[in-house]
């Protein structure tokens, strides 16, 4: 496929976002930055043992405590529903109700039992901690292998089991695979590998903590609910299930949004508590998550085990992948938990043209923190296992791994819409181009040069270089397809596009951005097309009440399905438009041609403006007959495909066989996400998104004691990266527009996360290859580094 | 409750506080400026950072007792009127934000580390913004920020 030019006007351009100026200067309206007249703040009282019987609970010192008006518990504070689960992924799943309370029995730490409502932050706080529980420990269990275990601790006794269901591609996909594997594994001709990995458990850590904020109309039954989230559309309807309130009395506000990450796609307990006190006591009430509370009570995410097996042909030429998972739940299932392995079942291929495909997993309770979807969900595990793989398939080979994957790739003469082997159709995609450019950036001979000259005099700083070359499904989803997954809901989005009498245009879209930069994409993507100044365009977001329709930000889905759906917007906006310019000019629309706001008579200098069309149509003194005043549209839009991004990143590293430290000292990407709305944005995401990927790599891990006790329980013991931690990034790009759409975007939210993590691990195995190092459990920390090579030595 | 007097971007305020009360807390709560935020509870994240007598600290970490007397400068008190600080201008000009939740603090301490240091390397800005942590930009921009406004470009 060519690699076309980005286009001219104002999309492709670095403009200044939009959202800056009151983040810049300290007037960002954060959740905790809002406070109602006679709010009550909130404390919740959480288990402080992974798997504990309630024996009673005493309130009376709280209730008598400074300040506080009410305390409640599972028994007090009532709840119409259990919190919304909406991926019931098939038959065999066992999905336990989970309400906002616990009531009997404790099933992780953090698991909320009471909650405290007093006049401020400071007494609700000092009061929690006067509640008793009568606890009754049980014996937990946090490994996911020991959950499954003859005698392993039960955590939902209804299912006698800690196994929630399993997923299997041959029973459970909508679409076939090519072939079944397990025949290739039979071929006595082909090299088999199988491969294992353990991808440790993440804390998200978006910089703002959650919060909730509800004010109300108690003779209206009105409630307004401020939540940190990414998903105020979805929540109001699971909210409605939880609580009880009317959807339509229950307005939901995302106001600024301090980082999601997937953290903030969630319906979280003390959404409902909140509503739930609110409603109950008729009074404005706030919560604000401490970090360390966030730590427990804010889902996790990736835990699993994986095995993959590939069988390739001696020369190289992969023919099967074989695919087994163990996902961890946590303690419950929260609105998307079980569904979240699934969303890599098609892409344990990789970017790679084979013939035979198998993949299963399955859910299984422990007694940890929920996890659900963490940037990139199910995407970056599955690229983790195939890349990782790869890597040692081009060992057992002895082949280069640029050489191995350059030989496999799914070619660009078999685009557009190609159906890879896991059954779905890729639209387009680069995969050969992504990866020629990375080779040239790297100058890749020259590292495997200097690597060369490292061990051959012996330095304990040796050089490795890893690879991953990756391809996503995205902008979640074709709602077709979502039915097909056993997905509740569908994956459209909506756009309004508003002329306003005095020239400036009012866009209304139904994702909910917090720092992906939508409101200035889209007013690029409106001001190009519409000919309006960039400066004339205001976007609003995250309100139900503003934004009737939508479905939130998540999925890499703002710009290829919010952005399609405000584009197609703009083009009934045009073909209104037209129709009473022709009316004016009195001439047939087909004279007219439209560019820059103007519509122009052709072959004549008679021209109008369409800010003037937008005043003439609200005015409506002067409309073709039978027309509708205003100048205004809406569309829903609902994708007919996945968008399809894919690139290729190399991570060079330095690692010091004394200490087992590992530098980064070159990461380089070149990624493909279609046509480009703000490079800067793009850019943005993908350093972003890099560091997040290296973060798993090298750094993070949610650690648990045999108890079950978090003991990463901070940010001092939890290891986010800082400055000092990462390099900068090297990037490269190729445009292969989306056909899919007319924008001919990709998602890219995702991308860095889901790339990054094969690339560092790659690059650090690589570089101790040579001792007859083959694996290091993520994060590669300098003690695993050491361990690794110790036992290698042994 | 006890009183202290602190001069807060440039205005003398005299808050009744609690012995235990966070200077963060007390500028949010007391004084209503909500431009510093507050990201964890260990003093790891750096989102309140502010400045003191024109040293960068945590507020989180700071008692508001101890402010008294002190002159205390937030992100809401760096631009002069209407024209941004050159910190602030460098950082949307080379998208060095994208939540901005700890933006401001982020600001404060880059700040900070030019009145220290006016021309540091990529290394000495990595090293001096370690204490504030970023999870949307990578930390690249950020740099780049620093970098342009120690060059006045």
């Amino acid at each position: 496929m060519a690699t076309t030019e980005v286009p001219q006007g104002a999309i492709g351009q670095r403009k200044i976002r939009k959202e800056d100026p009151e983040l810049i200067t300290g007037q960002g309206r954060f959740i905790d930055n809002i406070a109602v007249p006679g709010m009550l703040w909130i404390s919740i009282v959480r288990s402080p043992f992974a798997h504990a019987n309630i024996g009673g609970i005493d309130t009376a010192a709280a209730a008598g405590a400074p300040g506080v008006v009410a305390v409640y518990t599972a028994e007090t504070l009532e709840f119409a529903g259990p919190l919304v689960m909406a991926w019931p992924i098939n038959d065999q799943i066992k999905n336990p109700a989970h309400y906002p309370l616990t009531k009997d029995k404790a099933r992780y730490v953090g698991d909320p039992v009471a909650v405290v409502v007093a006049d401020s932050r400071v007494h609700a706080k000092d009061a929690a901690e006067l509640v008793v529980v009568d606890w009754d420990p049980l014996p937990a269990v946090t490994d996911i292998k020991a959950a499954l275990a003859d005698g392993a601790p039960i955590i939902h006794e209804e299912f006698g089991t800690n196994d929630a269901g399993d997923w299997v591609f041959s029973r459970d996909s909508p679409v076939p695979a090519k072939n079944p594997a397990g025949p290739y594994f039979e071929d006595p001709d082909l090299v088999k590998i199988k491969e294992e990995y353990y991808l440790a458990r993440l804390i998200p850590n978006a910089m703002e903590p959650r919060g909730v904020v509800v004010d109300l109309s108690p003779a209206m039954g009105e409630f307004t609910l401020y939540s940190s989230t990414q998903i105020p559309h979805i929540l109001r309807t699971t909210l409605t299930i939880t609580v009880g309130v009317p959807e339509a009395k229950l307005r939901v506000v995302a106001p600024d949004v301090g980082g999601g990450f997937g953290s903030k796609l969630e319906a979280y307990p003390e959404d409902a508590i909140c509503l739930a006190v609110a409603k109950t006591l008729g009074r404005p009430v706030k919560w604000i998550e401490e970090r360390s509370e966030g730590y427990l009570a804010t889902l996790h995410g990736r835990e699993m085990y994986q095995q993959i097996e590939l069988a390739a042909t001696k020369d190289g030429i992969l023919k099967a992948v074989r695919v087994n998972l163990l996902a961890s739940m946590g303690a419950y299932m929260r609105i998307i938990t079980p569904g979240i392995p699934m969303l890599g079942a098609w892409l344990y291929c990789g970017a790679y043209d084979i013939e035979g495909y198998d993949f299963q997993y399955t859910n299984v309770f422990t007694n940890n923190t929920f996890t659900d979807a963490y940037r990139g969900a199910g995407r970056p595990e599955a690229t983790y296992a195939i890349e990782r793989a790869m890597d040692a398939l081009a060992r057992e080979l002895k082949m280069d791994p640029i050489e191995l994957r350059m030989k496999n790739f799914i070619t660009n003469d078999k685009f557009p819409n190609y159906t890879i082997v896991s059954g779905l159709t890729v639209d387009s995609a680069n995969y050969t181009g992504t990866t020629e450019k990375l080779i040239t950036m790297l100058d890749y001979p020259a590292i495997r040069a200097k690597q060369a000259e490292r061990r051959a005099s012996g330095s304990t700083k040796v050089i490795g270089v890893g690879f991953s070359t990756w391809l996503e499904m995205c902008g979640i989803a074709p709602s077709r397809v979502l039915a097909a997954l056993k997905y509740i809901a569908g994956g459209w989005d909506a756009s309004t596009i508003e002329f306003l009498p005095t020239g400036t245009v009012r866009v209304v879209t139904g994702v909910s951005p917090h720092g992906q930069g939508n409101v200035t994409s889209m007013a690029q993507i409106v001001s190009d097309q519409l000919g309006v100044p960039f400066e004339n365009v205001e976007v609003l977001h995250s309100d139900t009440q503003i934004s009737p329709l939508g479905l939130d930000t998540y999925g890499s889905r703002g710009l290829s399905v919010g952005g399609v759906a405000l584009y197609k917007a703009g083009e009934k906006i045009i073909a209104k438009a037209k129709t009473i310019a022709a009316h004016q000019l009195e001439c047939s629309e087909d004279d007219l041609d439209f560019a820059a706001g103007d519509f122009t008579v052709k072959g004549t200098d008679k021209s109008v403006n369409i800010a003037a069309i937008g005043f003439a149509a609200w005015a409506a003194h002067d409309l073709p007959d039978g027309m509708e005043p205003g100048l205004t549209a809406n569309h829903v839009y609902d994708p007919p495909n996945f968008s399809w991004p894919n690139g290729s990143h190399a991570c060079v590293v330095e690692v010091d066989t004394e200490t087992g430290k590992v530098d980064i000292i070159r990461y380089v990407a070149v990624d493909d996400c279609g046509v480009q709305i703000n490079p800067n944005i793009v850019e943005g995401q993908l350093h972003g998104g890099i560091t997040q990927g290296i973060a798993e790599a090298l750094f993070e891990e949610a650690q648990y004691d045999e108890d079950g006790n978090l003991l990463t329980g901070n940010m001092v013991s939890y290891l986010v990266p800082g400055a000092p931690d990462v390099p900068s990034y090297e990037l490269g790009h190729t445009v292969t527009p989306s056909p899919t759409n007319p924008l001919g975007v990709k998602g890219v939210g995702e991308a860095g996360t889901i790339a990054s993590p094969p690339a560092v691990i790659n690059a650090v195995v690589d570089a101790l290859a040579h001792l007859g190092v083959k694996n290091i459990e993520r994060p590669a920390t300098p003690e695993r580094v050491w361990r690794a090579i110790q036992e290698a030595k042994s | 409750m006890r009183p202290i007097t602190v001069t807060v971007n440039g205005q003398r305020h005299e808050v009744e506080v609690e012995p235990r009360d966070l200077l963060a807390y007390v500028l949010r709560e007391k004084l209503g400026l909500t431009g510093t935020n507050i990201g964890c509870d260990t003093s790891s994240c750096g989102a309140c950072t502010i400045h003191i007598n024109g040293e960068s600290v945590k507020s989180c970490t700071v008692l508001a007792v101890q402010a008294d007397g002190q002159e205390v400068t937030t992100i809401e008190g760096l631009a002069n009127g209407a024209e941004l600080h050159p910190m602030q201008k460098a950082f949307t000009e080379s998208h060095a934000l994208q939540c901005g939740y700890c933006t401001p603090g982020m600001i404060m301490a880059a700040v900070s580390l030019l009145k220290d240091n006016p021309s540091p390397s990529e290394d000495e800005i990595r090293h001096g913004l370690e204490g504030n942590l970023c999870r949307c930009t990578g930390y690249q921009n950020i740099v780049k920020a620093v970098q342009a406004a120690a060059s006045g470009s």
